[in-house]
């Protein structure tokens, strides 16, 4: 048996002091060269689910390749006590002074009682809800305006449809959930201004049975392109290669369960904020607290064009992403009516990525047939 | 004493015969030193202090969930609606708590726990009442019973109790940090915990040494029987059945009162399901279900370090899980062949 398993009391006394203590030299800009950065990453499904897990485990595993750091993981931890139990377990046995704990509910109220109880610990949440002078210098949250890439997706989706109708499966009717649909229906109506998206929600984030019975009720019904907002899409786009229809992604690239009606799809690229943390960490400083950005930040992007997306849709689609970039398109912008008939952005605004407005959405524009509640 | 014996030496043995099954696993398919891998599981659930605090933290809400199966099993019912009677408790809790925010912590916290009780209690005798009266199969009713009670959380939490601003965790208004429940002094282990004893110690007094629980032993033995002795069947077994679903609805208001502060998605995760195990490895007995579900917190509290040392998936434990209740299962065939019988005569 080798050493490293032999955890004695003394030996986590010691290895505890020792996390401590590389924390604050961390901080102090002296970090030890011979010790590691341990980084831990934490996920509330598997590694390998095509989605939103597979996301961050493909970013960590960069960050692995990164000398002087030592990155540790667990898979499938639900939102309750037990992930506090291994954020703890990561710092107490692990040495780990940078923790990710990836999904969305973990951050209150167990990031943040972690974040008390081990204030030399960094914590970064994914999911943006850090707020200044409200929580602890500690932790911090970072996330990306993925409607960017849903719009560009969207504009592609709507070239390439020939019966003019989307679908797409939802999880709940959350604010970020419910922006992504309309950023997809938005971009597809910029090219085809008839198209519909009909969206289904299942009610949470892994019911695979329910997806595939959404997927399947709306070929039923003539979409030829479905995408979805659940943690992982690999059901819907099996379903609807199987189906012989076309898909785009979300979350990361699923090209290959899809070769032949993979348009594109709305994909994080996580390792640019965890790359750019983990050196904040190396050179002795604390890693940003509030970190956003969309395309241009680099923190989403689209796949590549998958062999059915129509050539007029990609050229489309390619002009929106600069006018993205130079800042000269704005995706919610009035007059924008929801699917009720009201105005929900009244004309002559316009609402950059950054707008709190945006944050709390609880509207699905007009051109979605569905409803939030 | 023979009895006692066979008691103690059939479950280590059934016991013994996972480890070695689930070794002969880890060491052909999984690629991975048996006997290495088991020290780290001891490493992660009993190996140090902070260790025993993770095992304890997680066995807390299987001990009360476990009994939501075990109290039923002993008049022969089969009973697998336990996470379903820990979500209602937990809602119902949760909604005390803020119907009480007003009041000392002490009466809000009293609300909490008798409304998640009465919640769970009527959740469990519903399927009792429907098995007793309309002779529909409890297994089957309580497990349903499961998908509604996850339903009827969803539309609370994201409808009549939700807080506005829980904007992409739909969760009900927070029950305010005056009303948790807390810790046991000098650990991070909540109160479920003693909750947990405390019911089992009670559920086995009852069972042992009253009139009570003497009306269920003979009704789990021959219910025609009890009957024909004048004893009112229906009443034991609504009893049973709602002294089971308070205990698993205790849990859930343990998980929002002590854990989450409020009532989300995150009081439906399983542990209702894993407290059905508990309480088949402890043979429904109320005291046997501490340990085991001391053993089953250890298994999970040592899973996340077999994640990040050895490379496993989170599925290593999940089967190991598997192996020893399919053994524990196959062992009761043990029981009576054992031990050699003294020849009468």
């Amino acid at each position: 048996m080798s050493d490293k398993f032999t955890i004695g009391r003394r030996g986590l006394l010691g290895g505890a002091a020792g996390a401590a203590g590389a924390a604050a030299l961390g901080l102090a800009g002296a970090a030890n060269a011979q010790k590691p950065l341990v980084v831990g990453f934490i996920y509330v499904g598997p590694r390998d689910d095509y989605g939103y897990n597979q996301a961050h485990a493909e970013a960590a595993a960069v960050l692995k390749k990164m000398p002087g750091v030592k990155v540790v993981e667990e898979e499938k931890v639900p939102e309750t006590v037990a992930v506090e139990k291994s954020m703890e377990s990561m710092i107490n046995m692990d040495g780990a002074t940078l923790l990710f704990p990836t999904s969305f509910g973990y951050f209150d109220p167990h990031m943040l009682k972690m974040a008390v109880k081990y204030p030399k610990i960094q914590f970064r949440h994914c999911g943006g809800l850090w707020t200044q002078g409200k929580h602890p210098m500690n932790t911090g949250s970072y996330f990306g305006y993925i409607d960017e890439a849903q719009y560009l997706s969207g504009i592609v989706a709507g070239a390439t449809s020939k019966s003019g109708k989307l679908g797409f499966v939802a999880a709940k009717p959350i604010p970020q959930v419910l922006r992504n649909i309309n950023a997809f229906t938005l971009g597809a109506q910029s090219v085809n201004p008839k198209v519909t998206t009909q969206v289904i929600f299942t009610g949470d984030w892994s019911l695979p049975v329910k997806e595939a019975e959404a997927t399947n009720s709306m070929i039923a019904q003539g979409v030829d392109v479905v995408t979805c907002h659940v943690d992982s899409p690999k059901v819907v786009i099996e379903t609807a290669e199987r189906a012989g229809i076309f898909s785009s992604g979300y979350h990361c690239n699923q090209a290959k369960l899809a070769p032949k009606g993979y348009l594109t799809g709305a994909e994080w690229n996580w390792e640019r904020i965890y790359v750019d943390m983990v050196n904040a960490m190396k050179a002795g400083q604390a890693p940003g607290n509030f970190v956003r950005g969309g395309l241009k930040d680099g923190y989403v992007r689209t796949s590549a064009y998958g062999p059915a997306a129509a050539p007029a849709g990609k050229e489309k689609a390619d002009a929106a992403k600069l006018a993205i970039l130079n800042g000269s398109l704005a995706i919610f912008k009035g007059p924008l009516k929801d699917n009720k008939g009201n105005t929900v952005i009244p004309a002559g605004t316009s609402y950059v990525a950054t707008e709190p407005k945006l944050e709390s959405m609880n509207y699905l524009v007009e051109g979605v047939v569905g409803a939030t509640s | 004493m023979q009895q006692a014996l066979e008691r103690i030496a059939v479950p280590t043995l059934a016991l013994l015969a996972s480890a070695i099954a689930f070794g002969l696993l880890l060491a052909v398919y999984a690629r991975v030193d048996p006997l290495e891998t088991f020290a780290l599981m001891y490493q992660g659930a009993f190996g140090t202090w902070f260790s025993w605090q993770n095992t304890l933290t997680r066995a807390a809400p299987l001990i009360l969930t476990a009994l939501c199966t075990a109290l039923p099993a002993r008049l022969g019912f089969i009973v697998i609606g336990n996470e379903g009677a820990l979500v209602v408790g937990g809602v119902a809790g949760a909604a005390a708590g803020i119907a009480t925010s007003g009041a000392s912590p002490l009466v809000a916290q009293l609300a909490m726990a008798v409304a998640a009780m009465v919640m769970g209690g009527l959740w469990i005798a519903l399927a009792g009442a429907l098995r007793q009266w309309r002779g529909v199969n409890e297994t089957i009713s309580s497990l349903l019973l499961t998908y509604i009670a996850i339903a009827l959380m969803n539309h609370f939490v994201e409808g009549p109790l939700r807080d506005p601003s829980s904007l992409n965790k739909p969760s009900t208004w927070p029950i305010g940090d005056a009303n948790m429940i807390g810790t046991i002094p000098g650990t991070d282990v909540h109160w479920g915990l003693v909750f947990g004893i405390v019911a089992c110690l009670l559920a086995w007094v009852v069972l042992r040494f009253t009139t009570w629980g003497f009306a269920m032993q003979v009704i789990g033995g021959n219910p025609k029987t009890a009957r024909m002795m004048g004893l009112d069947v229906g009443r034991y077994v609504l009893l049973a059945c709602a002294a089971g679903g308070a205990a698993a609805g205790l849990a859930g208001m343990v998980e929002v009162a002590a854990v989450h502060g409020r009532a989300n998605a995150s009081l439906a995760v399983g542990y209702g399901f894993a407290g059905i195990l508990v309480s088949f490895l402890a043979r429904h007995h109320p005291l046997a279900i501490i340990p085991v579900a001391v053993l089953l917190g250890g298994i999970g509290a040592s899973g996340g370090l077999l994640q990040r040392r050895l490379d496993l998936p989170d599925a290593a434990v999940v089967v190991l899980q598997g192996i020893i209740f399919v053994a524990i299962l196959a062992s009761e065939t043990l029981y009576g062949r054992l031990l050699p019988r003294k020849r009468e005569g």
